[in-house]
């Protein structure tokens, strides 16, 4: 038997990589904005919210695939990690029920109604998020300001596409303040903090070799050039490019989701051409569009592009030689 | 011809949206209530029935070549029919129905029986099978627009059952829950059949 030499097909060394790692490896990366995020909005409340978010999407998963009669893969760390962006892009004073119900909607609808992971062809918690978003669109766009805890108020994207659906612009005082952004400012936004709190996870992830850089380089960089263009052309009714990285979900999204395996592109030039997808949709939609925040239906929709782009990007054979003639 | 047996083919085992995935067009677009659902199953109950007896009753001498054109005007001559009288009678029904009720005369459900049955059966058979297909399309309809109402507006037929604490879930009420109702419907009626 051993000596026998066995010829198979490539590849022939495998790193030892598993779902499992890889998941945990992001469920690292998230921790530093997930601490920032339930310390900045008072701890208990967003605990349980992202408590609740986790085991909506843990028990939906385990339920789901008992009665289906599946392997069941909550250990794999999937569903955790989609309960932990699904509570991230919520607000962390949504009521017990909402954060339960975006669980389930996650996993059932986003992902295991299309055969589990790897089969689904959006991001589960984007769906969750999306799900909850039109169906709540009170609780949902209700913030808490970080740090003072009481006060609920709009956020500033909201603000800025109010105020320029009525007047045409941007007022002066609120002008003044979308500065203010980058320090928590306003509801639901962490700033400037959050953003390195990303950053730093998105690096890691990338030091990890989980994700490459293509995707986040090219969904910012994207969103920053088309919204620097609008900033230039009228400065008084589009606000600046600084305003628009650091508000939303924008970080978050190009880091954590729109880098989601199963949902985006393989190919490196496929990468490119689904970050910049996002980003100018982002764009388009925060100001254009009618809801003030485009950065999950941007991905959404990029994801469903995401076979189109693959095999328009397949990469050229080595050596490959096409005869002339 | 035994009808308990015509009304189980009817309302489970061909039933035309969720089991054959016909009229799946008025199905999502008119059941984000029951009372419309209601509404539509009615009409085109009634649609169907009459144009079963009437191309039945004319399947030996309308030519093969040009039966779809014939089908179509009887068709319509009764969409024309309910269309008027439901303007007359019932003016907020018809209100909220709009577009839907011309569009039965292009109803794949009527056409397909008219097809299908109709033209090769006697007219009191081509009569029942008009009966019981028009009963299953309303039983789907009402069981789709059930599901959208209490979800998405926490009312059954207009009346509050979930009590002012209930917070609707929009999204079934738009036409995203249509989507996701008639196919967890759809599922789980063939979840049922295979395991039977």
């Amino acid at each position: 038997m051993d000596k026998t030499l066995y010829i198979s097909s490539s590849p022939h060394v495998h790193e030892g990589g598993t779902t499992a790692k890889a998941m945990r490896d992001v469920i690292y990366a998230l921790l530093p904005c997930v601490v920032l995020w339930i310390y900045s909005f008072g701890v208990v409340q967003p605990f349980i919210v992202m408590l609740l978010a986790i085991a909506g999407c843990m028990a939906s998963e385990a339920a789901w695939e008992k009665v289906r009669g599946l392997p069941i893969t909550i250990g794999d760390g999937s569903a955790a990690m989609t309960g932990i962006l699904l509570a991230l892009n919520m607000p962390p004073n949504s009521p017990w029920w909402m954060a339960l119900l975006g669980g389930v909607a996650a996993i059932v609808i986003g992902k295991q109604v299309f055969g589990g992971l790897g089969y689904n062809p959006f991001n589960p918690a984007l769906i969750g998020r999306t799900v909850l978003l039109i169906s709540f669109p009170v609780q949902m766009t209700t913030w808490m300001m970080p740090r003072t805890h009481e006060i609920t108020s709009a956020t500033p994207l909201s603000e800025v596409k109010m105020a320029v659906g009525l007047t045409g612009a941007i007022p002066e005082e609120l002008q003044a303040q979308l500065g203010s952004v980058l320090f928590g400012g306003f509801g639901g936004q962490l700033g400037v903090l959050s953003g390195f709190a990303l950053l730093a996870g998105g690096c890691y992830l990338i030091y990890r070799k989980v994700i490459t850089w293509h995707i986040p380089v090219s969904f910012i960089g994207s969103a920053l050039v088309l919204s620097t263009i609008f900033w230039l052309v009228n400065s008084s009714k589009y606000p600046s490019p600084v305003f628009h990285l650091f508000t939303g979900g924008l970080m978050l999204g190009a880091f954590f989701m729109a880098t989601d395996w199963v949902t985006t592109p393989i190919t490196p030039k496929g990468m490119l051409i689904f970050g910049a997808g996002c980003g100018i949709l982002t764009i388009l939609i925060r100001l254009f569009g009618g809801y003030p925040e485009g950065v999950a239906f941007s991905i959404l929709l990029m994801n469903s592009a995401t076979p189109v782009i693959d095999r328009l990007t397949v990469p050229k054979k080595f050596g490959l030689v096409t005869q002339k003639g | 011809m035994n009808p308990v047996s015509e009304l189980k083919r009817g309302i489970w085992t061909e039933n035309a949206v969720l089991k054959l995935g016909l009229g799946l067009c008025p199905a999502l677009a008119t059941s984000s209530s029951v009372e419309n659902g209601i509404g539509m199953g009615v009409a085109a109950t009634f649609v169907l029935i009459c144009s079963n007896v009437v191309i039945s009753a004319m399947r030996k001498i309308i030519p093969s070549k040009v039966r779809i054109p014939a089908f179509i005007v009887i068709i319509a001559s009764f969409v024309t029919v309910v269309d008027l009288v439901m303007a007359g009678f019932l003016p907020d029904l018809h209100k909220a129905l709009g577009i839907f009720i011309p569009l039965i005369v292009v109803n794949c459900i009527i056409l397909g029986r008219a097809e299908a049955y109709a033209s090769k059966n006697a007219v009191l058979s081509s009569a029942v099978d008009g009966i019981v297909m028009g009963i299953g399309f309303t039983v789907a309809l009402v069981a789709i627009a059930s599901v959208r109402e209490i979800l998405g507006n926490g009312s059954f037929f207009g009346i509050n059952i979930l009590g002012s604490g209930f917070i609707p879930m929009l999204l079934m009420i738009l036409p995203p829950g249509a989507f996701l109702a008639i196919a967890f419907l759809l599922a789980g009626m063939n979840q049922v059949s295979a395991e039977k």
